[in-house]
């Protein structure tokens, strides 16, 4: 099943909106891509590393306490957060590296928000010896400490960038720019199901050997496919990844989480899908976040990996078409949400993961016992733990105070 | 198609010069001192102005543009005020010079394609450039341009291949825009070797002019190019000076950068 209705385009939304000196690295890179994803020693090469390095499968665990607590289906967790570096970002990153080095280019840029991705890229640098610089929003460089030593330590170079917001969508802006200047050797690892065509098609691809993997899973777990899967949304990557093999069945709710932020009435939110309008943002058209004279508004997420104000053209069309169900957590919700997780099932998720376990007890009411609901746990919560701590921490389970 | 662009390079091929296109932010450092900068730019020897309208994200300028662009925005700048206010009050000033809208595509499509290409035709604009639309993504509003009489000028890129730029420069409307530069706006203290062969090929296959831009800031950069092209645009020197000294250092540079392309 696809939803891709020409080379790049999702209905209204995809293309390639870029500067004319990327069109030809961009044409190369679809075609690069096209004989690497026909050519089985790739996709075995890809396919091994994911098995001997990342940890791949990653498992489907049972969430009892959270499905009794909840009252309504059993609820499941597709653990991206155990795969090596702590998040889905890891998948993508290893195939682009892989296709960049297998393209001759010589060296690698990224961007990143809450960091994740630049930890991934930059793993995948380490792993396969190029060299990397990752550029960061300076606000996000402030309050994802630890990912930037990660970064650093594993040899990246991590570039702050001052202008606009300080956040992912400059960081994206200036990776871009980069690579405008230094386009024939440098290949821009994009991080979300974003940006001018190929990336979309490129990045969800890497991502959906999660919702294959859970197809799988599934049918040995409980014999069939699952009721609904819900995964968080910014620009998008884990949600596409998780969801997009189960596009064509028609029995399986497809959710998607936007960030909330403050209140979809304050204007500081990441809800894109809900809120935006039709625009261009990155190189694609999709729904983007922007006043009535096309100017990009900033988002506001308690989250750096939601806090983006476009989405992928895929899932523009998806939540647009009807197949995928948009839902919203706002900043404390998705904190009440972490707390949850901690305290019922021993893990602790990223606040962007957060923000799916927000909108899982409805859903599980909603779909009832016998049901199985799946949650994409696209990353762990150790970045945030400055974030959420600052917040102060509930008082101990079973303690008298 | 616009007459007066084609008007213009026709002048200057007559008074034996190069014509300068001149860049300069709408709005920066407000909307009504922008017009003095325009004006500024004319009187210095600028034959085709163009006026750029400030973008949140613009992926394709360097710091000094980056910079104007957030000044314009907390002035107010938008591409509605720029048609309404900036654009007459230029073209009062400098009746004989065509005037380019420089933006991105996202400013366009949120005024709507159609809307846009009226109200920018009323005022005055001969011609826009949008660095973030390809061919590929531009048949819908070369269309809606060309049933007005607005020029969509196209960009060539030093990484164009041979047959893609000959394609791009034979369907060109207005001029077509020469990318010197891998990179974003700015200025370089040296410009590509092989910056020469590619304007001769586009320019071979160009229906209309073919000027280069990015990275051109000096009169001697000015002369080498126009043995090859019909004219350069300047864009990062001239915003700076305006910004840093004020208009009259940016009709100085205009001057100089003109004698340059005298031939």
């Amino acid at each position: 099943m696809t939803t891709e209705t020409a080379a790049g385009r999702f209905g209204r939304y995809g293309g390639r909106y870029v500067p004319e000196t990327l069109v030809p690295a961009l044409q190369e890179l679809e075609e690069a891509y096209a004989a690497a994803s026909a050519d089985p020693a790739f996709r075995e090469e890809v396919a091994r590393v994911l098995r001997e390095y990342v940890g791949r499968p990653t498992t489907l665990t049972p969430a009892r306490r959270l499905t009794e607590a909840w009252g309504g289906a059993n609820v499941w967790l597709k653990r991206e957060d155990l795969a090596h570096t702590g998040a889905h970002k890891i998948n993508n990153t290893v195939g682009q590296v892989l296709l960049a080095r297998r393209m001759g280019k010589k060296r690698i840029i990224a961007e990143t928000g809450a960091g994740q991705h630049g930890v991934a890229t930059a793993t995948a640098c380490a792993l396969f010896g190029l060299p990397c610089e990752v550029y960061m929003g300076a606000l996000d460089v402030e309050r994802q400490a630890l990912n930037v030593f990660r970064m650093r330590a594993l040899g990246a170079v991590v570039r702050p960038v001052e202008s606009g917001s300080r956040t992912l969508k400059d960081a994206m802006n200036e990776a871009m720019r980069t690579w405008v200047s230094q386009v024939s050797d440098t290949h821009y690892v994009i991080g979300s199901a974003a940006g001018p065509h190929p990336y979309p098609t490129v990045v969800r691809d890497f991502q959906a050997v999660i919702g294959r993997e859970l197809r799988t899973q599934a049918q040995a777990a409980f014999g069939g496919l699952p009721d609904a899967i819900i995964a968080c949304v910014g620009g998008g990557s884990n949600a596409i990844g998780v969801l997009h093999p189960f596009i064509g069945d028609a029995s399986v709710r497809l959710v998607g989480v936007e960030a909330g932020g403050h209140g979809l009435d304050t204007k500081q939110h990441g809800a894109s899908l809900t809120l935006g309008t039709e625009g261009v943002l990155h190189g694609s058209r999709s729904l983007v976040l922007q006043d009535e004279d096309g100017q990009i508004q900033e988002a506001h997420s308690i989250s750096a990996g939601l806090d983006y104000p476009g989405v992928g053209p895929e899932l523009a069309h998806l939540a647009k078409t009807g197949r995928m169900e948009v839902r919203i957590a706002t900043d404390d919700e998705a904190l009440a949400a972490f707390y949850e997780v901690a305290r019922l099932e021993g893990i602790l998720p990223a606040l962007e993961t957060s923000h799916a376990f927000a909108r899982g007890r409805e859903l599980a009411r909603e779909l009832g016992a016998g049901k199985h609901l799946v949650i994409n746990c696209s990353g762990r919560g150790d970045k945030d733990v400055a974030t959420i701590s600052a917040r102060g921490v509930p008082p101990p389970v079973g303690v008298k105070a | 198609m616009s007459g007066e662009i084609a008007q213009a390079f026709a002048q200057a091929k007559a008074r034996g010069e190069g014509v300068l296109v001149t860049y300069a932010m709408a709005g920066d450092p407000d909307l009504p001192r922008s017009v003095d900068v325009f004006a500024a730019l004319v009187e210095g020897g600028a034959d085709v102005l163009e006026i750029g309208v400030a973008f949140s994200d613009p992926i394709a300028d360097g710091p000094v543009i980056q910079g104007a662009a957030e000044r314009a925005l907390k002035a107010g700048s938008t591409l509605k005020r720029v048609l309404d206010e900036v654009v007459p009050a230029v073209r009062k000033r400098c009746p004989q010079t065509p005037l380019v809208i420089m933006t991105y595509v996202n400013l366009i499509m949120a005024m709507g394609e159609a809307r846009y290409a009226k109200l920018a035709r009323e005022r005055g604009v001969s011609g826009t450039i949008l660095p973030d639309l390809p061919p590929e993504e531009s048949a819908s509003l070369r269309a809606t341009f060309d049933a007005e009489g607005l020029d969509l000028i196209p960009l060539c890129a030093p990484t164009t291949p041979p047959a893609r730029a000959q394609a791009i420069a034979k369907e060109g409307r207005g001029f077509v825009y020469c990318v010197s530069v891998s990179g974003v706006t700015g200025m370089r203290a040296e410009l590509p070797p092989d910056l020469s062969q590619r304007l001769d090929l586009v320019r071979k296959a160009a229906t209309v002019p073919v000027v280069a831009g990015f990275g051109i800031s000096t009169a001697e950069q000015a002369r080498m190019l126009s043995a090859h092209a019909d004219g350069v645009v300047v864009g990062s020197v001239l915003v700076h000076a305006a910004h840093t000294e004020g208009p009259e250092a940016a009709k100085a540079l205009c001057a100089d950068i003109k004698r340059g392309l005298r031939r």
